[in-house]
């Protein structure tokens, strides 16, 4: 990139606030209400899942408005339908399960084609590249064509399978995202001062690419505990969270669903939180 | 950031030389350092996500059922059955497909460009509130729109009574309604990849073209828009083909006229057990998208994405 | 947070040029597995036998001894959700129930369990409750029922009506003991159906356009619009199936129909998305009692269907010996009759009726006037006139009959 003018630093300048040429204020603020509409918009159901699990309703049916209430936050009415906490339990083992394996992965592949050029690495990119746009149907469909084809009986350790094929893809995306940007002179640094491969490995190379790790893991977290359409296909007889809701949801949502989500969705803001520090910390 | 030490600058290589041996062992052991790396990551893809697909194709070709069995046949008509009997909800999921992807461009962009240009430090934030809803699960999400868009539900309700709308107006079964919650539930995965492409302009340019008089559509029309194309290309590649092969929404919020390829793939799997047809129809949904995202690729010109790659 | 941006050398490495077909195939190794998978075949389940082994029942029941604890596998609605009947059965027993409403449509809870089962493992549950229809007779046909050890069910041989012991689907009782029978009518919300539903000719009535719902259960809307053209749907013929997709083809093009619904349809019926849907007797009712709705359920003059769903225990349970003590206390007339008190179908146990009526009689005010109905009610103890009237589903003989029968009702219901 030439420099325009001689008074332009050499390096890409932070974005100025105030631009030369005059700006209409009114379309500064219609593009800012425009914003704020566009994420109201993407809010407007979670509010209201979240507001009705507030619901002061007599039975299952959770339809209507009666009035506020915290009673569905016990323990005792969020038991209620045990098949409804088996789900959910199911469904925490196997994000628990699929994030660590799919970082551990991911974060490996990432870091071969981040680092290093070695033979397969086109092929393997295009993998990764198929393995993201594949549509889930066609995943789920093919997972279940291969158990059957088989003849492996599907269950948890079929969802567990599909679940970190599908994310560590999306992990060593990011990591390998990041690793192209690393200054390789750092990690030869270390290597002069008598560090090992390991060593440097943990305490120079890990340091450095731990926010990439994490943001992959938080979406890796989320892509799992959310995720229908491959795990309707891979189930066999286990019933995860949004499976139960997908099938029962048929005779009206219990509040209990409500409640479940609004924790899930706190649980996961206190992650992206951790994940937002973590890598303010680690600033560029 | 370079650390100053005695040695010159170091080329930057992919392969790092080791610094003091150079047995020919240590130079194998680092050769094999990639292949090491990567392989359990490649082996997982490999046996659940390559094998998978060609044990899909493979039972495309089948004939049979549950009870007598699959047998290979290469039977192909299962490709040309299905696909003629099921090409009205093929064409249409590629329909609504398309139309949602072009809306979402159309509600991502300004959305994009506000925070990339006039996000300051609060960009994260908002993006970080783009992504919010993304905690709840997907079902969840439509269900809850189905709840709210009731036909004398929280929205419609107090404009019915208001004697706003028609008494047997509904939004639920209609078009609309399966097109709004498909653009609803993909469109972060759009605004991200133009934000990105939006943020990395770099602004000497905008402000070079500013000082060759240009106004401020111009400045947009012919710089910033162009540069944002391989942002938008990846949107596009990220949210059209979901998008088209879904079924939740049209299964949620959708009526007779509205099941797209996705509800009859997922019927024939789990409901009617007619695995080769399913199969086939999966095999060629995938196919017809995946030729469309190239096919879009070669039209934009492989020169742009190289260049948006580069930058 | 940019996990999403697609990654430039992902971008520059999918469309070179110089990656080919050539390498794509190689990396996958597609023509050796092409040739291996030629090979490949999925095994069928038919076990081709169409008779009990007389010694299956003792083979299968040999040996085997109680666990203390039962895993029961049934639909929604088919229990109070207190489940006094379980506890008073873990009392009486000491045996522990775990009670799922796993079970929301046929096909889709068989296609869960058939690949278990094939592979002969436990699918999680001991106790199962399956319609009469396609997914039984498979179960049947794969092998996938364990044989029931009458000489083990003495309240069911006392107490059930005869009728039952002599079905189509499964005479003699070999695999399954009824849990309730039920009708498949037209429900209705009369806030906005004016005149009450007398004919299926009525689903087709325009006044009700954009708000009628259907199942989309193929077995069921197949057998009322077979009844709507007036052929019996038990010896239906191809033709007749032609003829009553082309009744449904109609109703659908008129812009009648809202959507083909699975179970969800008590809630739109409830908030006013449809005015009439088809509907499962005891599902009125039981919305009616614990939601406070006014629906109202009508069979139709040309009749309705007629369901049974059955206990059946399946062959790989982990606790068959607790399973069909299970099942033969559900045949206790008062366990029968707290049963159907709550789910308000009907119950193959005759003298539950008698129970009900002595509840009635010592309870007071509402509860009085409820069960007094519920005693008399000839949609929990229909008479014979009208068990006449009402259709079991199309049974198959092959599964080619079946793919035909899909094949024409399908496209309705995935259009």
């Amino acid at each position: 990139m030439t420099t325009i003018s001689q008074t332009l630093p050499a390096t890409r300048p932070e974005r100025p606030q105030k631009v030369r040429k005059p700006r209409t204020r009114f379309g500064d603020k219609l593009l800012y209400s425009y914003t704020w509409l566009v994420i109201l918009w993407l809010m407007a159901p979670i509010a209201v899942m979240i507001l009705f699990s507030f619901n002061n309703t007599p039975g299952r049916y959770n339809t209507t408005w009666r009035g506020f209430t915290l009673k569905w936050y016990s323990t005792s009415k969020l038991g209620e339908f045990s098949d409804l906490t088996t789900a959910v339990k199911a469904s925490l083992e196997i994000v628990v399960v699929a994030t660590i394996g799919s970082v551990l992965l991911g974060t490996l592949i990432g870091l071969a084609l981040g680092k290093y050029r070695f033979r397969g690495q086109a092929v393997l990119n295009l993998v990764l590249f198929a393995c993201i746009a594949a549509p889930e149907i066609v995943m789920g469909a093919s997972l279940l064509s291969f158990f059957t084809q088989l003849g492996v009986a599907r269950g948890m350790m079929t969802i567990i399978i599909a679940h970190i094929m599908f994310s560590l893809s999306f992990v060593a995306v990011i990591v390998r995202a990041r690793v192209l940007t690393l200054d390789p002179s750092i990690e030869e640094a270390a290597k002069d001062l008598g560090a090992s491969a390991f060593t440097t490995f943990r305490r120079v190379t890990l340091p450095m690419i731990f926010p990439a790790v994490l943001s992959g893991g938080l979406l890796a977290f989320v892509l799992s505990i959310d995720d229908f359409v491959v795990t309707n296909f891979t189930a066999g007889g286990v019933t995860t969270f949004p499976m139960w809701i997908f099938g029962t949801a048929k005779l009206g949502m219990p509040p209990q669903v409500n409640v479940i989500g609004t924790l899930i969705f706190l649980g996961g803001l206190v992650l992206a939180a951790i994940n937002l520090m973590a890598s303010r910390r680690q600033n560029r | 950031m370079t650390v100053v030490t005695d040695r010159p600058a170091p080329v930057s290589s992919p392969t790092p030389e080791p610094a003091r041996r150079s047995g020919l062992l240590d130079r194998m052991r680092m050769r094999a350092v990639p292949y090491l790396l990567a392989l359990p990551g490649s082996l997982w893809l490999v046996v659940f996500f390559v094998a998978p697909m060609i044990a899909m194709i493979s039972l495309s070709l089948t004939q049979g059922d549950i009870g007598a069995g699959f047998q290979q046949t290469f039977h192909w008509q299962n490709y040309t059955h299905s696909i003629s009997t099921y090409h009205v909800q093929f064409v249409r999921s590629l329909e609504y497909g398309l139309i949602s992807t072009v809306l979402q461009i159309a509600i991502a962009y300004p959305v994009s460009y506000w925070i990339a240009f006039r996000g300051g430090s609060r960009k994260t934030f908002y993006l970080f509130l783009l992504l919010l809803p993304f905690f709840v699960s997907f079902v969840l999400r439509t269900q809850s729109w189905n709840f709210m868009l009731a036909d004398n539900g929280i929205i419609l309700g107090p404009l019915k009574n208001a004697g706003l709308l028609a008494q047997n107006f509904h939004v639920l079964a209609t078009t609309p309604a399966v097109i709004g919650g498909l653009t609803y539930n993909y469109l972060p995965f759009m605004v991200l990849p133009i934000y990105v492409a939006l943020e990395r302009v770099d602004p000497r340019l905008i402000e070079a073209s500013y000082d060759l008089y240009a106004s401020k559509v111009r400045a947009f029309t012919r710089v910033i828009f162009p540069l944002s194309l391989p942002g938008i290309f990846a949107g596009v590649v990220i949210t059209f083909v979901p998008v088209s092969a879904d079924y939740v929404n049209a299964y949620i919020l959708g009526g007779p006229k509205n099941t797209m390829i996705g509800n009859v793939i997922q019927n024939n799997y789990l409901v009617n057990q007619q695995y080769p047809e399913a199969s086939a129809l999966s095999f060629a949904l995938m196919a017809v998208l995946l030729i469309g995202l190239f096919g879009y690729a070669k039209a934009l010109g492989t020169e742009d994405v190289l260049e948006a790659a580069a930058g | 947070m940019s996990e999403n941006h697609i990654d430039p050398v992902l971008l520059r490495g999918m469309t070179q040029r110089r990656l080919g077909r050539r390498d794509i195939f190689k990396a996958a190794g597609l023509g050796v597995a092409a040739a291996g998978l030629a090979a490949c075949s999925v095994k069928g389940q038919a076990t081709g036998k169409k008779t009990v082994a007389p010694d299956a029942v003792a083979k299968f029941w040999t040996g085997k001894t109680g666990t203390g604890h039962v895993n029961f596998a049934n639909w929604p609605l088919y229990m109070d959700p207190k489940h006094p009947e379980l506890k008073k059965f873990t009392a009486q027993t000491g045996v522990t129930v775990t009670y799922s409403e796993v079970i929301n449509d046929l096909p889709t809870f068989f296609a869960k369990i058939q690949p278990q089962l094939a592979a002969h493992q436990s699918i999680g549950y001991d106790l199962m409750v399956i319609t009469n229809g396609v997914e039984f007779a498979e179960l049947v046909e794969f092998g996938y029922y364990a044989p029931l050890d009458h000489s083990k069910m003495p309240n069911f041989t006392k107490n059930v009506a005869p009728k039952y012991t002599q079905e189509a689907y499964d005479p003699g009782n070999v695999y399954s003991v009824p849990w309730a029978s039920g009708i498949t009518g037209i429900g209705y919300n009369p806030k906005y159906v004016k005149t009450p539903p007398t004919s299926l000719q009525d689903l087709q009535n325009l006044i009700y356009k954009g708000k009628v719902g259907m199942f989309s259960d193929v077995e069921e809307i197949g057998v009322f619009a077979m009844l709507a053209v007036g052929a019996n749907p038990e010896t239906s013929t191809p033709s007749d199936w032609q003829k009553a997709a082309d009744w449904l083809k109609k109703q659908q093009d008129a812009g009648l129909v809202r959507k083909y619904y699975d179970q969800d349809y008590i809630s739109a019926l409830s908030n006013g998305d449809i005015w009439l849907n088809m509907a499962w007797s005891g599902d009125i009712f039981q919305s009616n009692a614990s939601n406070g709705t006014n629906l109202q359920f009508a069979i139709p003059s040309e009749g309705g269907t007629l369901w049974t769903d059955n206990m059946t225990i399946p062959i790989t349970a982990d606790n068959p010996v607790d399973s069909l003590k299970l099942i033969d206390f559900f045949y206790d007339p008062a366990i029968a009759g707290s049963l159907a008190e709550y789910i308000n179908y009907i119950t193959p146990v005759p003298a539950a009726q008698a129970v009900i009526a002595a509840d009635a009689k010592a309870a007071t005010g509402d509860d009085a006037k409820a069960l007094n109905q519920l005693a008399t009610s000839p949609l929990v103890f229909p008479a014979a006139s009208s068990l006449a009237k009402l259709h079991y589903y199309r049974a198959f003989k092959t599964s080619a009959e079946r793919d035909q029968y899909n094949s024409i009702f399908d496209p309705i219901v995935t259009s």
